[in-house]
């Protein structure tokens, strides 16, 4: 049994008196590759951007039960070094407007490495670990803006890295590009779960079933809460699903 | 057929308005330029500009004193005004909860709506009594600095506002990409929205320095209007502040009333100085806009 990261106990979040999370009970697995399926609107990037705190910055959003990393309860913890431990990359390519090197230096200046050579070190490590070191090496001070959006994005999860995570969260990180970038997106991700556990959200199923390890389906309910319907290996959840509803939805019923 | 000859119309109704705030600019430069003609000639362009007498009875015309009024002024309000202004505008933009925002933004605003010659009142009747209170001998409260604090408020909004929407127009996306990665708010606020928003907070920092190069009337009344070149009072080189000067729009306003003959074309000259000081002003605005978009990609 895989070492489990993150876990969610009766979690329940509301927008004001809406509820838009219905006691969600999840155990995502260590250095695997889970994704969060479901229709538009059933929850699951509210559910992603509560690992690391991200819907506070709404006004009025209220938790209940709790969310752990490592054991830990994330709401105890400081936001600041709970954001440090689980990073995120964003639906569109979000890269600061500054080079290439700043981008990625960002997180660990401001985490107090002021060392020129221990950032170069970073940025190089973190680039490479990113499979964009190549392509930008000689142009690590031109703006990041000229890239195109598979570099980007490849650049966002390299300023992730370069945090070191233990966590990547990915907001359907590939919805904005072509299929050539999106390829090579998921071919890091592949290469990126030997040293951190990643939680993707995809519109995409083939997505979901092509890069992850762990799947779980999401969908409202009559009252327009998201539930997780269904949670396991992807193998199982694609080819014999317990739940009539990710029946229906994996093989394009509804949604 | 109707429709085209509509088009036509219009085509030509705005390139008319287009053309003729054109036309207005260079007919004022021209109109300027040539009345400031005689003088030049006569008194010599550069003996006019690093002239430090301006005795219009004695035919001696430097603008030189007034033109370290306008620059010291100017560089008075900077210094109060726009660390002022800036931190209005991140206040505004990044901080105040909406209802704070919405009480001080419209307060903030009004302060431009504020006609320059009550600034002048307020200036004479509050600022200046209590900077007289300053023990330094040969202080008479009317001023530089009387002045600058004046302009500094007077260009507050301007720059706020420009700021402001600078601030605002900064993508969300990158506040966000820099909360998930663990900086706090204001580390997010200093090292990446006020960078990206640094040329148009350059800009509304120009526009104000413009605005504040151009002020009449508000000056006339708080800075002393002795045309002398400013200097310290005491051994202190910032005691120049408590000294009274002239701006070179004052000197225009305070004698054209009376000026004839080269005199009237002397002002006129003052005016032409003032213009281009403004328009290189605005150029060297322009020239380290590019700069710093260069600068995005830093070193």
């Amino acid at each position: 049994m895989d070492q489990i990261r993150l876990k969610t106990l009766d979690y329940s979040l509301f927008y004001g008196e809406f509820r838009a999370l219905n006691r969600i009970n999840l155990e995502i697995p260590s250095n695997r590759i889970t994704a969060f399926i479901g229709p538009s609107g059933c929850g699951k990037s509210t559910l992603l951007r509560s690992f690391n705190r991200m819907n506070e910055l709404i006004p009025g959003v209220r938790t209940e039960g709790s969310v752990q990393l490592d054991g830990g309860d994330i709401f105890r913890e400081d936001v600041v070094s709970l954001r440090k431990r689980v990073g995120m990359v964003f639906q569109k390519p979000n890269p600061f407007p500054k080079s290439i090197f700043d981008n990625v230096a960002y997180g660990p200046r401001i985490h107090g490495v002021r060392n020129r050579s221990r950032l170069a070190e970073i940025a190089e490590e973190s680039l490479s670990r990113a499979a964009l070191w190549d392509e930008v090496k000689d142009q690590l001070h031109k703006s990041a803006m000229a890239l195109s959006g598979g570099q980007q994005q490849r650049l966002c999860i390299a300023r992730a890295i370069a945090v070191k995570p233990e966590v990547i969260l990915m907001d359907e990180p590939a919805s904005a590009l072509d299929p050539v970038a999106t390829v090579k997106i998921e071919e890091l991700m592949n290469s990126l779960k030997k040293n951190y556990t990643i939680v993707i959200v995809t519109h995409n199923m083939q997505q979901a079933a092509r890069v992850s390890d762990f799947t779980a389906f999401l969908l409202t309910d009559e009252n327009r809460a998201g539930n997780v319907i269904e949670f396991g290996p992807t193998d199982r959840i694609f080819t014999s699903p317990t739940d009539r509803r990710t029946e229906d939805y994996i093989t394009g019923r509804f949604g | 057929m109707k429709k085209k000859r509509v088009e036509g119309v219009m085509k030509t109704v705005l390139l008319i308005s287009a053309l003729s705030s054109v036309t207005i600019v260079l007919l004022i430069g021209f109109f300027t330029v040539k009345e400031s003609l005689p003088a030049f000639r006569s008194i010599g362009c550069w003996s006019m500009l690093s002239g430090k007498v301006w005795r219009p009875g004695q035919e001696s015309y430097g603008i030189m004193a007034m033109i370290a009024g306008s620059g010291l002024v100017t560089l008075g309000a900077a210094v109060i005004g726009v660390p002022l202004a800036l931190g209005c505008a991140v206040f505004l933009a990044e901080v105040a909860p909406g209802w704070v925002a919405g009480l001080v933004r419209p307060s903030v605003e009004l302060l431009a709506g504020i006609p320059s010659v009550v600034y002048g009142l307020f200036g004479m009747v509050v600022l200046v009594p209590a900077i007289r209170g300053i023990p330094v001998p040969g202080n008479t409260g009317f001023g530089l600095l009387s002045a600058s604090i004046v302009l500094a408020v007077m260009i507050l909004p301007t720059i706020a506002g420009v700021a402001e929407t600078a601030l605002r127009s900064v993508p969300r996306s990158y506040y966000n990409g820099s909360l998930a990665l663990g900086a706090t708010r204001w580390e997010t606020v200093r090292r990446v929205t006020i960078p990206a928003a640094r040329s148009g907070i350059l800009s509304a920092v120009v526009l104000g320095l413009g605005r504040a190069l151009g002020e009449t009337i508000a000056m006339i009344m708080v800075i002393g209007n002795s045309v002398v070149m400013p200097e310290p009072l005491t051994d202190n080189p910032l005691s120049v502040f408590l000294s009274r000067a002239r701006t070179l729009t004052g000197n225009i306003a305070v004698e054209i009333s009376y000026a004839t003959g080269l005199h009237e074309s002397a002002l006129f000259a003052t005016g032409t100085v003032l213009f281009i000081l403004i328009m290189v002003v605005n150029f060297s605005a322009r020239t380290l806009l590019k700069a710093g978009a260069g600068g995005e990609v830093s070193r």
